[in-house]
């Protein structure tokens, strides 16, 4: 599998992408809101998402802002989107 | 079980007089010389105690804690085999199914469960507990819970734990039946408070399910979440009230606000004022497992997290929590080492 950073959290990279495009940075993975283009960091507004993203798996997928099912176990997490595939710790 | 180099003792503290604040000094009696609990009026002194007299008081709750419970430290790992969707309305939970929350129900399939258990126990924790959110568990729950058990077993050598909500009498039995050693059920918050957070159950109910893991003979570990606006006279009793109950252990627990929840806007709670709560809780329990839980990492971040482990704490949950991420457990073992702690044997647990 090739790994691919999405930049949703440090460490995250995503791993079958269920045959659709790879992930774009459209939507927060904290708040689900969309981002608001502008250079990498993100805007002020979505900073402190950023943050938490440190210390809590993203929420919501970036590229369609669907829930994602989200299982976190001691030492590792995963995140799926229904169409964009799994995201990993 | 590996255990990590102990080196010289902090039993050398012991030494140390002088606390300089008349709460104290009655604490350095009262708990330290004779084992005694301070009560609901005098920890409420504690968590009163000017910034100036904090590290007096980290001080003698590390002392408290070495003379009573020892050096070790128990590490825990913790997992959510059924996250999300809960009945319950507990205002600080993501799990809920009543609040707007982004937390998603899913279940964990038991191999990923065994794997959890597996990399939990390399870390030298001795504790794995398997976590639902529930009201209480169902016979669907409670069948996966056994056949988890089982599979643990075959191919991890820890102690199992549960919290799987409010139990019935059978179901206690059930789980004390399969080895679960012990279980956990939070009181969360004062009595005086706990309307205020909760409203789909009772206080009471939570006391009956304690009572009844007790009375089986599991180990009973019940929590406190503070922060959630509660006063310092309700902090208090809180520590009261679990000190009345006796438990095994008390995981403390910080709020977290998180997003969704009726708690959502409260603020992240003082790091001065959690480790004047760390200090209290380990005056009202000198022989009780006082473990590091939810919310440290936001409430005391790095230092406090060290401060905390010199001032009454000797447990830790390592690595994540059920739906938020902890500190690496790289870091919380090396800091483990830097302290001269030394992880509790499984042998220890037994
Ligand atoms: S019972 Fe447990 S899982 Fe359910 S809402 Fe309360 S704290 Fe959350």
């Amino acid at each position: 599998m090739s790994a691919v950073s999405t930049g949703s959290t440090p460490e995250a990279t995503i791993g079958s992408t269920a045959g659709g495009p790879l992930p774009t940075e459209d939507f927060c993975g904290h708040c689900g809101e969309a981002y608001d283009g502008g250079e990498c960091p993100p805007s002020y507004a979505h900073q402190r998402c950023r943050e938490r993203l440190a210390m809590e798996p993203p929420r919501y997928c970036a590229a369609c802002r669907r829930r994602m099912k989200v299982q976190v176990t001691p030492l590792g997490w995963t995140a799926e989107c229904s169409r964009h595939g799994v995201l990993a710790s | 079980m590996t255990t990590q180099a102990s080196g010289t003792t902090n039993d050398d503290r012991t030494t140390t007089n002088g606390t300089g604040h008349p709460i104290l000094e009655t604490a350095r009696q009262q708990v330290l010389e004779d084992g005694i609990g301070l009560t609901q009026a005098q920890l409420e002194e504690v968590l009163r105690l000017p910034d100036e007299a904090l590290p007096a008081a980290l001080e003698l709750a590390h002392l408290v804690r070495l003379r009573h419970c020892g050096e070790d430290v128990e590490v825990e790992g913790i997992i959510s085999i059924k996250t999300g969707g809960c009945p319950e309305d507990c205002h600080f939970c993501s799990q809920s199914g009543l609040f707007d929350s982004p937390v998603r129900g899913v279940w964990l399939d038991i191999p990923e469960l065994v794997k959890a258990a597996k990399e939990t126990a390399a870390t030298g924790a001795t504790e794995f507990c398997i976590v639902a959110a529930v009201r209480g568990p169902d016979i669907k729950l409670m069948n996966q819970i056994k056949f988890a058990i089982d599979r643990i077993r075959e191919e991890v050598d820890i102690n199992i734990a549960c919290s799987l909500g409010m139990l019935t009498q059978r179901q206690v039995d059930q789980l004390a039946s399969w080895g679960v050693h012990r279980y956990n059920h939070n009181l969360e918050t004062a009595r005086s408070y706990f309307p205020q957070v909760v409203t789909t159950h009772s206080y009471e109910e939570r006391l009956e399910t304690c009572a009844m893991v007790k009375d089986a003979g599991m180990e009973l570990c019940c929590g406190a979440l503070i922060g959630m606006g509660e006063s310092l006279e309700q902090r208090a009793e809180l520590a009261a009230q679990l000190a009345a109950l006796e438990p095994h252990e008390v995981p403390l627990n910080f709020l977290n606000p998180r997003p969704g929840t009726p708690l959502e806007n409260q603020g992240i709670m003082d790091g001065k004022d959690a480790l004047r709560a760390i200090a209290a809780f380990r005056l009202a329990m000198p022989r009780t497992v006082l473990r590091y839980a939810g919310g440290r990492e936001l409430t005391l971040g790095d230092l406090g997290t060290r401060e905390g482990l010199l001032g009454g704490i000797n447990a830790v949950i390592v690595g994540n929590y059920l739906t938020t991420l902890g500190r690496p457990a790289t870091a919380d073992l090396n800091l483990l080492v830097d302290l001269n702690m030394p992880i509790k044997e499984l042998q220890k647990t037994l």
